[in-house]
């Protein structure tokens, strides 16, 4: 009996640590964020974004909550893209004409690239749709909204940006 | 040989087990990443999308069945937010 109850307690641990190794692990706060420049991202030029702080968002054209995120997002860009901060917004999309569209109708003022291969999303493993990151002046992971709620997240988000702009850069 | 005999059987149940956990934890057998949406998220998967249709079914099922409301939720098949 007790042979059998260590057989099953080991069966049980291997089949804990198949689906643990399965699973990719969530960029999260305190990690550094993956590179930009690696990830093979199409549809325009990626801004500088060393020694600054980076709002990285991934987003959707068939994401609803993702449209109505932009026009804040336009706003934070006004606000804060002059004192260091650089937003990246990063589509999902599986079309590319359903990116281009998105992008022709919004018309937003920051970079708005194209995960064309998935490749960045799949490391960095989104919770949901939107989920954005808000990167520190050395490339750490300090903030993460999972989903857009609107006013709340704007607020959290000014409060975030201008606690991150206060920060020195790191010494080259 | 009897003794062999049922503690194979054991190992085997629990091989087989433990095989099927691994084949179901693979991430494309769990479930569908929230970025790999686009086709839930379109209007052909949203089984409202015709009123007229939607209003008659629920007329059929309140007459069958004597109950009213309860029919379908809100939103597409995203799960966004």
């Amino acid at each position: 009996m007790v042979r059998l109850q260590s057989l099953l307690k080991g069966a049980a641990a291997a089949a804990f640590a198949a689906l643990a190794t399965a699973l990719p692990a969530q960029v999260a706060p305190g990690n550094a964020f993956p590179s930009l420049a690696a990830a093979g991202l199409t549809g325009g030029s990626l801004p500088d974004t060393a020694g600054k702080v980076v709002f990285v968002d991934f987003w959707a054209s068939w994401c609803a909550p993702c449209k109505a995120s932009f026009p804040v997002y336009s706003q934070l860009n006004a606000a804060y893209a002059g004192r260091g901060l650089v937003i990246v917004a990063v589509s999902v999309d599986e079309s590319p004409s359903a990116y281009a569209a998105f992008v022709a109708r919004l018309r937003p003022p920051f970079a708005t690239l194209h995960d064309s291969t998935q490749k960045l999303v799949a490391q960095v493993q989104v919770p949901t749709m939107p989920t954005s990151y808000l990167v520190d002046r050395s490339g750490k992971v300090r903030f993460m909204h999972a989903g857009f709620h609107g006013d709340q997240t704007e607020r959290d988000l000014r409060r975030e940006i201008e606690a991150l702009l206060g920060e020195k850069a790191p010494s080259p | 040989m009897k003794a062999v005999r049922p503690r194979l059987l054991v190992l085997a149940a629990l091989g087989a087990v433990a095989a099927l956990l691994c084949g179901c934890s693979t991430a494309a057998a769990v479930r569908v990443r929230p970025w790999q949406r686009a086709t839930l998220a379109d209007d052909t998967m949203n089984p409202g999308r015709d009123p007229l249709g939607s209003a008659m079914m629920e007329h059929v099922y309140f007459s069958r069945e004597a109950a009213s409301g309860g029919m379908g939720v809100g939103g597409s098949g995203c799960g966004c937010n």
